[in-house]
């Protein structure tokens, strides 16, 4: 087996640990109140969703 | 860095895991996907009950009136609950049932809650809509059905959990979001799944164990009965149960006087597991999103309309009502719900998937 050298922790799990971070924030804040409150929610969660989409969808570009 | 015993033991864990429950969670995934739009659907089918529109200053009928309305409706029934939506307070819905902890064979008459007039006859979970939340709930097997599908859910979450350990030794050489589309199906599906799977952890991790919660609704409600209703009532131990009850009407302002500016969620009639054998239990709601969802209980004396006593509910109660929004979706307005919706979809990619790449290893072999 060919040696790879190691990935980092935080290409890693960087962004599966905002994502997840993120969703928590949402679901909470949602919950919490109305207003302010509600569009925390939405973009919280609304975030790891487009994200999971776009790069479902298109896969990362530029490359 | 895994060994590759622990490696070997997490596929294990999530082969199984999900292998068991995968067939379940698409039904929920499918069924759950009409339900998060149960109140839009009802409306578009004409199910949804309206009351018409008058000043909102309106006077209001008592009660006690309601549910002679109802009464007349169904006179063999008594009455189980009477409730309202949290967002419309112009309707209640009255359940009668043929005794208090009747389990079938509900009726429901929506009465209009200023002048009395009967709306409708809503049938409990039926239609299109009561049917598919049947089957998501209990497979049309009761308790037994809501507590397999609760060990299903169970299933499904250490399939996450190993799913994320698993996560690291297969995006070992990717970047985050990298779908090799030029190589086999199968990798970019393997890919696919990764992807999808490790975005939606949070939801679908949230959602799985609120649903495991709910299974448990009637367990902790009856636990609930025992361990504060029971001290609550204590001194009507041994009493006769009621021949005739006394007002509505005025139990319920009792309980009003007790907690002002609390909107009624529900009330529960003397039997029930949400009252006692001599008592209406009046289930009031904050008027914030979340104490929305806390129900704050008084138990009134049904024969003399007094208020006997009133308990913030224990924290298992409360970890049960707020496990409902965050399964059902229902908060935050339409924007989540559509969240909801998508993220519902997106799940059954991920289950999908990875049934799909379970058996196309199976025929490489």
């Amino acid at each position: 087996m060919k040696e790879t050298p190691p990935t980092s922790f935080a290409t890693l799990w960087g962004w599966p640990i905002v994502l997840g971070v993120l969703s928590a924030i949402g679901l909470f804040c949602g919950l919490w109140g109305d207003g302010w409150w509600d569009w925390a929610g939405w973009i919280g969660l609304g975030v790891p969703t487009v994200a999971a989409v776009w790069f479902g969808w298109r896969g990362r570009g530029g490359d | 860095m895994l060994s590759a015993k622990a490696l070997r033991a997490w596929t294990w864990a999530h082969k199984w895991s999900s292998l068991v429950s995968t067939v379940f969670m698409l039904v929920l995934c499918i069924t759950g996907l009409p339900l998060i739009f149960h109140h839009e659907i009802g409306a578009w089918l004409g199910t949804e009950v309206v009351a018409p529109a008058l000043p909102s200053d309106a006077r209001r009928v008592s009660l006690d009136e309601v549910m002679k309305v109802a009464k007349t409706r169904f006179p063999t029934k008594g009455g189980m609950f009477v409730s309202q939506e949290p967002d419309d307070d112009k309707i209640w819905y009255v359940t009668m049932s043929d005794t208090p902890t009747s389990e079938s064979d509900f009726k429901q008459v929506a009465v209009d809650a200023r002048t009395g007039a009967p709306l409708a006859e809503p049938v409990v979970d039926g239609g299109v809509i009561g049917f598919i939340h049947t089957l998501h709930v209990e497979m049309f097997a009761g308790l037994a059905g809501k507590l397999f599908l609760g060990f299903m859910a169970v299933l499904m979450l250490i399939a996450i959990v190993s799913g994320v350990v698993l996560y690291a030794p297969f995006m070992r050489k990717l970047r985050f979001g990298e779908v090799r589309r030029e190589r086999s199906t199968r990798v970019k599906w393997l890919d696919l799944h990764n992807l999808l799977g490790i975005a939606t952890l949070t939801w679908a991790f949230v959602v799985g164990a609120t649903g495991v919660i709910n299974t448990w609704a009637d367990l902790v409600v009856q636990y609930w009965r025992n361990d504060q209703v029971a001290a609550m009532v204590a001194p009507y131990k041994g009493l006769p149960p009621l021949k005739e009850l006394g007002s509505l009407e005025k139990a319920v302002a009792a309980a009003r006087a007790l907690e002002p500016g609390m909107r009624i969620g529900f009330i529960a009639f003397p039997g029930t597991v949400f009252s006692s054998e001599h008592h209406y239990g009046v289930f009031f709601r904050g008027d914030q999103p979340l104490t929305a969802r806390l129900f704050k209980p008084v138990l009134v004396d049904a024969m003399t309309g007094e208020v006997t006593a009133s308990r913030t509910v224990p924290w298992y109660l409360s970890a049960l009502l707020l496990s409902q929004p965050l399964h059902f979706g229902d908060y935050a307005g339409s924007p989540m719900q559509w969240l909801w919706a998508v993220l519902d979809v997106i799940t059954i990619i991920v289950l999908g998937s990875g049934l799909y790449l379970w058996l196309g290893k199976r025929k490489a072999r």
